[in-house]
């Protein structure tokens, strides 16, 4: 065997390892040459209607597809992105964190069952969460928590003036919630878990209760990778797609921009998942549709190069505390 | 002084407790709903008539059936792993074992964030990239599509799972003469590829799941398969068009096309987690690495 093995036959010469480190290094590479492909493709697609609409595509609110009378602007997808991302950011961060705490200090027994099924969320599918908000829990919702906020306050708080029919960007916010939770608990844990057993123990020692050693060691510490976490939650809302179509009410142009909770909106990956099919190629509507997705990509870029930044920052210096 | 305030500071103790239990729940509580609604709503769908034949005419009072969405479904998740399995293992390979340097970190960092785009932008770009090319709606533009979700997936799993097969093991491939691309997928693969499976696994779950790429690149039939080139229906596309439909046994089929996905992904998830019962850092393989986005 060893005979065979130090001969310079083919596959034993330093080459072989030269073109095995090259295949990898282009493997590595491919996600760049994607990610760099997919901004020229996108950006080079959606060259017509940057030439027809220009720069005020992005504030623009008409939506018009109509041959002859064509405009298009991206304004209200950019709002229904952000107000349903917040919504779900405002139920999702803090019932996360409670969860990560939970699963932190309860013992096993029940604490890992307990993770794992909120972990599970994340394992079904957006199309499940559509059909169940869209069949099951609009109805639950409009019932009992839409018609009665709008009959009690519905002229007195904008937020709850529209007419309540289940679809709509509240409903949206909320399903998007349900979905990030995972998400943000699991790195908020980890985050959580990246303080110093010291840190912790110094609190327990100086006779603090449970609550109180978060609030002292953990918080402070983690609050970056909290963040971290929290912007990691909003740049999966931002970028969820089917289940906030099936949910938001499919509006389009300026009456996509909501005036209360329980008006319809639309989202800049729902406006894509709904029209792009129909779109007809010999409009700019393609082009338009093209370049709200160029929009999203930069937008989810950015947050999520924010998010990591913070995550990794935050472990590492965990890594540096474990070293010393 | 200190006397003073212990209990209050042990009732807000509590109250915390109480809070935290209650966030739990709530989180929880939408997911049992899901799974007691599939269920209860779906399981009356289900028939071996159901699993095997084309949906039929709409309205026609007869749940459609979903036979070309199982075999879509598989037919792309078979494509779309012949694509995103081998980049995403060579990837890892690469982290791996030839990590270490700036331009590393960078792919690393890039792979990650990578994981996390809408999934729609990656449908877009199938369309454009494969669809306006051919001309035609087809398997190989979503297959790729879907291949762009899997590749960062089986990335990070393959190194995480190259790194923890201990040094030793490399240096004495060395010291016996190999070269190291004999010793990586010679010997450090096949001793990693229970995890590496995992993450194969699990990136599978994800993709079954995903709607938003096919959208516009294999745009949905109500036929079997009908060639490479021509469009071709899909579970999560048929539970969409469901949704869709305002009849009540399209709804009913939409529960059970629901319950058989998510009853897929499920297995898939617990039979992972049972596989690695015996290791105790199961290397972060949980359902939230790789799902994030549609």
């Amino acid at each position: 065997m060893l005979k065979r093995e130090f001969g310079k036959s083919r596959g034993h010469g330093p080459l072989a390892d030269k073109i095995f480190k090259i295949a990898a290094t282009a493997a590595g590479a491919y996600v760049l040459a994607v990610i760099l492909v997919m901004v020229l493709q996108l950006g080079w697609e959606s060259g017509p209607l940057w030439q027809e609409e220009g720069i005020e595509f992005i504030w623009g609110t008409d939506w018009n597809a109509v041959e002859g009378r064509e405009s298009y602007g991206a304004l209200p997808y950019i709002i229904g992105t952000l107000v349903t991302s917040a919504i779900a950011m405002i139920i999702a961060v803090p019932l996360s964190i409670g969860v990560a705490m939970f699963v932190l200090t309860a013992p096993k027994r029940i604490s890992e069952p307990m993770g794992y099924m909120v972990e599970l969320i994340a394992a079904v599918p957006s199309v499940v969460f559509g059909l169940w908000g869209l069949l099951v829990f609009r109805m639950y919702f409009k019932d009992l928590i839409e018609q009665p906020l709008h009959d009690a306050f519905g002229d007195s708080i904008f937020l709850f003036s529209g007419n309540p029919f289940g679809l709509d960007i509240l409903s949206a916010g909320i399903i998007l919630a349900i979905m990030i939770i995972p998400t943000i608990s699991a790195i908020s844990r980890e985050t959580m878990l990246a303080v110093p057993q010291q840190q912790k123990e110094a609190a327990y020692m100086l006779g603090s209760t449970t609550w109180e050693m978060f609030r002292l060691a953990v918080f402070p510490y983690s609050k970056a990778g909290l963040v971290g976490a929290s912007i990691m939650g909003l740049g999966r809302a931002v970028g969820e797609t089917m289940a906030v179509t099936m949910i938001i009410g499919n509006a389009t142009g300026f009456a996509a921009i909501p005036n209360s909770l329980f008006d319809p909106g639309q989202t800049m990956p729902s406006i894509i998942a709904n029209e792009f099919i129909e779109a007809s190629p010999a409009s700019i509507h393609v082009s338009a549709l093209i370049a709200v997705g160029l929009v999203l990509f930069l937008i989810a870029m950015a947050i999520n190069v924010v998010a990591h930044f913070l995550v990794t920052r935050m472990l590492k210096i965990r890594e540096g505390a474990v070293n010393n | 002084m200190f006397k003073a305030n212990v209990k209050n500071r042990l009732l807000v103790d509590k109250i915390m407790t109480g809070v935290v239990i209650t966030c739990t729940l709530v989180a929880i509580i939408p997911l049992l709903w899901i799974l007691g609604t599939l269920v209860y709503g779906g399981a009356g769908a289900l028939s071996w008539e159901f699993f095997t034949e084309e949906p039929g005419a709409i309205g026609s009072g007869v749940p459609p059936a979903i036979g070309p969405a199982i075999q879509g479904t598989i037919i792309i998740i078979g494509l779309s792993s012949l694509i995103g399995v081998p980049i995403g293992i060579m990837s890892g390979i690469y982290l791996a074992e030839f990590g270490g340097s700036w331009f590393s970190k960078q792919i690393r960092f890039f792979t990650d964030v990578f994981m996390e785009f809408p999934s729609i932008v990656l449908g877009v770009f199938a369309f454009l990239a494969i669809v306006l090319i051919v001309g035609h709606f087809s398997i190989w533009a979503g297959a790729f599509a879907l291949s762009l979700i899997m590749f960062p997936i089986v990335a990070r799993a393959t190194e995480e799972a190259l790194k923890m097969v201990p040094y030793s093991v490399r240096e004495a491939g060395t010291a016996l003469g190999l070269r190291k691309w004999i010793v990586t997928l010679r010997i450090i693969i096949p001793a990693a590829k229970k995890a590496i499976l995992t993450g194969i696994l699990l990136a599978v779950s994800r993709i079954s799941g995903e709607t938003a790429p096919l959208i516009m690149t294999v745009l949905g039939s109500s036929q079997f398969f009908g060639g490479f080139d021509a469009p071709i229906d899909a579970l999560p596309l048929r539970i969409w068009r469901f949704s869709l439909q305002p009849y009540d046994e399209a709804r009913l089929s939409g529960w059970g096309a629901a319950l058989v996905l998510v009853l897929i992904i499920l297995a898939i998830h617990i039979a992972v987690r049972y596989w690695f019962m015996n290791r105790r850092k199961s290397m972060g393989m949980s359902p939230r690495l790789s799902k994030v986005g549609v």
